[in-house]
């Protein structure tokens, strides 16, 4: 098994998703069986060959300096569920 | 039914508004009867029936003034993954609890520019991530179809536009928008006897698209035929420069390009989605498919892509991949789901845990996993190189055919409550779809006939890149031929 | 010049690399259009793109992209026509997407230099690694409430050029040097405006000691440190603080630690100090940034004269010394302003006026060159009217107060206030005739050989000249006559 209880217990805590103690062992067996299914792919030789950058064969396109956009703090915040003073808030952040 | 008017096509009831047989209010009222019968499907996560109203009598107003817009006053739906101003979007998901977008998506700002009227938006597997719509934290959409001989079984109506592809089969919007990420336009336009098409990546804007994974999202029409989605692919369609990965092409005329003259295109036929235990009525159906090309002056060839079967590995780790880094934002400071945490660590791990569903954490997870330290390039790079070969088989593919055959699925819908227990028999039912979406290509399921059961089952043309309109002269080839007129049950 | 550090042990090598975002000067972010103003509104310069909402998606600056273009020539470096924008994956409250859309691989400058000026007028080539674009995040506000952060957002998204160093700082006083001439090279470029204040420029430091002659030891980064001075502190503290943890017999722990201003001392933070693993990608937003080699070229053509070429220039042409040279070069302004005043005037002269009298009277009134109430022009009429002898040189100094005062043209004090220099020989003359009558004694022991009388007798005539009589012409006339 590649992946295992606590290589979920790492990646939960990566991705900020709580998974139980209890949870982590059905999860394990999951994702290390879909793991195990993708590594068919090592069967290819891909030596010499680059990773896709993008589908399309198009250049990146580019904005002038301009600003467009702003003023709209009330847009930006009523979807908080937690503000105050024109701030989002959240727990308190100690460095 | 209210007089038949929920029954048109997009096209008929277009040619009903302008010579007045009736108003945009009374087609739009028809519909929104529809949308409350049709309530046990559990289509809908937001109706907008005001709305829809205000929005027609403004188009009765136009067409009045003979200033009719190309889509004035047809009645649709929408996939609740485009955020819409000011209505709840949701993705199918708890963790955008209350979100109210302050903006609209380009594609459905698109569709009202042009008169459409909005019915709603539509249920969805959460994030886009399912085959099924059973992921949906709204719980899951049933199929408007029933198997033969009376069996009360629920069926799936596919995902992830599932609810897309249950109001249109149902006859409760003449149209509406999806997004396919591996399938999840054509695999449910199959389930449920639609025509579902994706068009090239890039040629519909993907701004206001809550994403899933960017460089394979796609928005496109769901429709009852091959000319309406033409019609309204015309209209979803266009270079947004709010939008990087948008083709800065014009949008040619779609409908114009369903000649019905397929004379001479090579049809390729590849031989490798002859895959192991597929059931011979999906076979059947592909070979009555060449047939009626074949018939119609189009020449089939059969092609290899020979790593058509690494397409579904490589997509389940570039697309979780993506989806991990795309979720990160849902972590309850500035929108949605927050629940309360002693840190700030908390309060993001308590509210993803309780805001994603299953799937999708499973795929956040996965994701987080190919792109940590040490298994990136095992796993990510790996899969992008691969996703290289398989657009460079289909490049060589597109030497010597015009357009590829293949079936949609390799199987007709399953009951609600099946294959639930196993993820990896689920992401099989996009096996046939993916590899277009990973060389980004358009492609199209048109419904070509019932299974045993009863059920649709569809064909799948896949074109090169903008080259839409190959790939809808071609399905309105099949579509004529097919002559599919089986209905729902519902 | 290496600048070892004494231990109870013997002695030690610092060896510091520094990473320096700079603000980029553009009126909108970098991937939208939101304004990039300093101390706005709280989110009042946030576009949806910036707070990371659904379905949102970045579209590059093409303006950001010149400037960091600009920036890499300046420093010599190696411009890459293509680059890429990788997702930098981490949680933090003030970072809404849940990444920073950062250059990871391949950026969008490689290897450069940067020749670093030091206090004994010598100088050092310090390598510079590389310099990427990428987004800055929101400010969290920690002292508003009791128990809540407070998150703005109008910083986020504004671009930054991080610039990457080699480790090739020796000690505080070679960081300093580089920072400051850092600074220099960006404000000549206007592509940031270099205000560590307002955080438009912010340090980390990597530090490590070694024996001379070793490989590099464990390195601690010191985070956000915020004027080139605490830069210097906080490195000589860090460096003496990993001398003793060592000779005392311990390790160094690989972390990231906070410069403490007031106390002047470096302290691990506090956030427990996971793994990071920022799991970099390419943005499936962005394709691939190319740049044309045209418009490089074109960029390259209109780059403008560097400190180093100026500074090199300044010596040359105008016969400078090193350290005066350094110090007229360092602000664009300040140059253009020398050049202004030596434009057909004496060169040392006009050098050692604005060094002078200009940047202690600009000091006291707290002033940059830009806001100077004396025009270079000005300045530059002073020093003709010492030159063609109107006034001498310690009158010019009164005069200068009088122009810095009132913002008066000096022609119009001079006539004023009847400061006109005597030339007229007949005139002192007649003064000097008079202070050697009046002190024959003096005159006779200055004869006898008592030379350094001389300045006595020059301090009789200008007293009685108040002060107006041409030096020359009094040192000359009195030669003549003392001689006999
Ligand atoms: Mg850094
Ligand atoms: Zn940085």
């Amino acid at each position: 098994m590649t992946l295992d209880k606590a290589t979920v217990a790492r990646i939960a805590t990566l991705a900020r998703i709580k998974v139980p103690e209890d949870e982590r062992e059905a999860l394990a067996r999951e994702l290390d069986a879909i793991l195990g299914w993708v590594e068919q792919l090592n069967e290819i030789d891909t030596a010499d060959v680059p990773p896709m950058a993008s589908v399309g064969h198009m250049t990146l396109p580019l904005r002038d300096d301009v600003v467009t956009e702003g003023d709209r703090a009330d847009d930006i915040l009523k979807n908080a569920p937690a503000a105050a003073r024109g701030f989002f808030t959240v727990p308190k952040v100690v460095e | 039914m209210s007089g038949g008017l929920t029954d048109l096509t997009l096209a008929a009831a277009r040619q009903g508004l302008k010579r007045r047989e009736f108003s945009a209010v009374e087609l739009t009222e028809a519909h929104i009867s529809a949308v409350e019968r049709v309530r046990p499907l559990n289509a809908f996560v937001t109706e907008t029936p005001e709305s829809a109203l205000a929005a027609a009598r403004e188009s009765d107003a136009r067409l009045a003034r003979g200033e009719a817009r190309p889509l004035e006053g047809l009645p649709i739906a929408i996939k609740d993954l485009f955020c819409t101003e000011g209505i709840r979007t949701t993705a199918g998901s708890r963790i955008l609890d209350g979100f109210k977008p302050p903006y609209e998506s380009t594609v459905t700002a698109n569709l009202w520019a042009a008169g459409a009227v909005g019915l709603g938006k539509l249920n969805m597997d959460e994030f886009a991530m399912g085959s099924s719509n059973i992921t949906s934290h709204f719980g899951p959409v049933v199929s408007p179809w029933q198997a033969k001989g009376g069996s009360n079984r629920q069926f799936v109506p596919g995902g992830s536009s599932g609810g897309s592809a249950a109001v249109v089969s149902a006859r409760v919007a003449l149209a509406a928008t999806g997004t396919d990420t591996g399938g999840s336009i054509r695999q449910p336009a199959s389930f449920c006897g639609i025509v579902g098409f994706k068009p090239t990546y890039g040629r519909c804007s993907r701004w206001g698209i809550v994403a899933f994974a960017s460089s394979l999202d796609q928005a496109g029409p769901m429709t009852r035929n091959v000319a309406d989605a033409a019609a309204m692919l015309g209209v979803m369609a266009g270079h947004d420069p709010k939008d990087s990965t948008s083709a800065p092409l014009p949008v040619p005329d779609f409908e114009a390009a369903l000649t019905g003259d397929v004379r001479g295109l090579r049809v390729g036929i590849p031989r490798e989605y002859r895959v192991d235990n597929m059931p011979p009525e999906i076979d059947r159906l592909w070979e009555l498919g060449i047939e009626w090309l074949r018939d119609a002056g189009a020449e089939p060839v059969e092609i290899s892509l020979p790593l058509t079967r690494y397409a579904l590995p490589t997509y389940y780790i570039i697309a979780p991949a993506e989806a991990s880094a795309n979720l990160a934002r849902y972590d309850g400071v500035r929108f949605g789901l927050r629940v309360p945490g002693a840190t700030l660590d908390e309060m993001y791990e308590n509210t993803r845990a309780a805001g994603f569903g299953a799937e999708v954490k499973r795929r956040v997870l996965i994701g987080t996993y190919v792109l940590s330290a040490g298994y990136y390039d095992a796993y990510y790079i790996k899969a992008q190189r691969v996703r290289t070969l398989i657009a460079r088989d289909f490049d060589r593919a597109f030497e010597r055919v015009d357009v590829i055959l293949t079936p949609t699925t390799p199987s007709a819908a399953f009951a609600i409550g099946e294959k639930l227990d196993d993820p990896l028999a689920m992401y099989l039912n996009d096996v046939f779809t993916v590899p277009a979406s990973l060389a980004g290509l358009p492609a199209i399921s048109v419904p070509a006939g019932l299974s045993e059961d009863g059920l649709p089952l569809g064909l799948h043309l896949i074109g090169r890149a903008f080259d839409e309109e190959t790939v809808l002269r071609a399905a309105g080839v099949l579509e004529t031929a097919a002559a599919f007129t089986a209905r729902p049950s519902l | 010049m290496a600048s070892l550090i004494e231990g109870r042990t013997g002695s030690w090598e610092v060896v510091i690399g520094l990473e320096v975002h700079a603000q980029v000067v553009s009126k909108a972010k970098l991937f939208s259009g939101a304004a990039t103003d300093f101390g706005g509104e709280p989110n009042a310069q946030v576009s949806p793109v910036d707070a990371g909402f659904p379905g949102m998606l970045p579209v590059l600056n093409r303006f950001c992209v010149e400037q960091a273009v600009k920036t890499g020539l300046g420093l010599g470096a190696q411009v890459n026509l293509t680059s890429v924008f990788d997702r930098k994956n981490y949680f933090y409250a003030d970072l809404p997407n849940g990444y920073q859309i950062s250059q990871f691989s391949q950026p969008i400058v490689g290897k450069g230099t940067v020749r670093i000026d030091l206090a004994d007028g010598s100088s050092r080539e310090i390598g510079i690694t590389r310099l990427h674009l990428e987004t800055d995040a929101g400010k969290s506000l920690h002292d508003q409430h009791p128990s809540l952060s407070y998150i703005d957002l109008n910083r986020a998204g504004v671009a930054l050029m991080e610039i990457v160093s080699e480790p090739d700082l020796r000690s505080g006083e070679e960081a300093g040097a580089y920072l400051r001439k850092l600074r220099s090279i960006l404000r000549y470029l206007g592509t940031c405006d270099g205000n560590m204040e307002e955080g438009s420029l912010r340090c980390d430091a990597n530090v490590s000691v070694r024996r001379p002659g070793e490989g590099l030891g464990t390195r601690c980064e010191i985070k956000n440190v915020n004027s080139v001075k605490f830069a210097m502190q906080a490195i000589e503290y860090e460096a003496r603080r990993q001398i003793e943890v060592i000779e005392d017999g311990g390790t160094i722990r690989q972390e990231t630690r906070l410069f403490d201003s007031g106390r002047g001392v470096t302290r691990a933070m506090r956030t427990k100090e996971e793994a990071h693993d920022y799991r970099y990608f390419p943005d499936p937003d962005l394709l691939p940034l190319t740049l044309d080699p045209a418009w490089v070229d074109r960029i390259r053509t209109a780059m403008p004269e560097l400190p180093d070429a100026k500074k090199a220039r300044f010596i040359e042409v105008y016969g400078l010394g090193a350290i005066e040279a350094d110090i007229l070069v360092a602000e664009r302004e300040v140059a253009h302003y020398f050049e202004a005043v030596a434009e057909g005037r004496d060169k040392r002269l006009a050098g050692n006026w604005v060094t002078g009298e200009l940047f202690a009277m600009l000091n006291r009134q707290g002033l940059d060159v830009t806001r100077s109430p004396v025009s270079p022009d000005a300045l530059g009429e002073l020093l003709d009217r010492i030159a063609d002898g109107t006034i001498s040189g310690k009158i010019a100094k009164d005069v200068f107060a009088e122009m810095a005062e009132t913002g008066a043209r000096p022609d119009a004090i001079i006539a004023a206030k009847g400061l006109r220099q005597v030339s007229d020989i007949g005139a002192i003359e007649q003064a000097v005739d008079a202070v050697i009558a009046a002190n024959a004694d003096k005159v006779a022991e200055y004869r006898s050989g008592k030379d350094k009388l001389f300045g006595f007798f020059v301090g009789q005539v200008m007293k009685a000249t108040q002060g107006k009589a041409n030096p020359g012409v009094v040192n000359e006339l009195l030669k003549a006559k003392l001689a006999g």
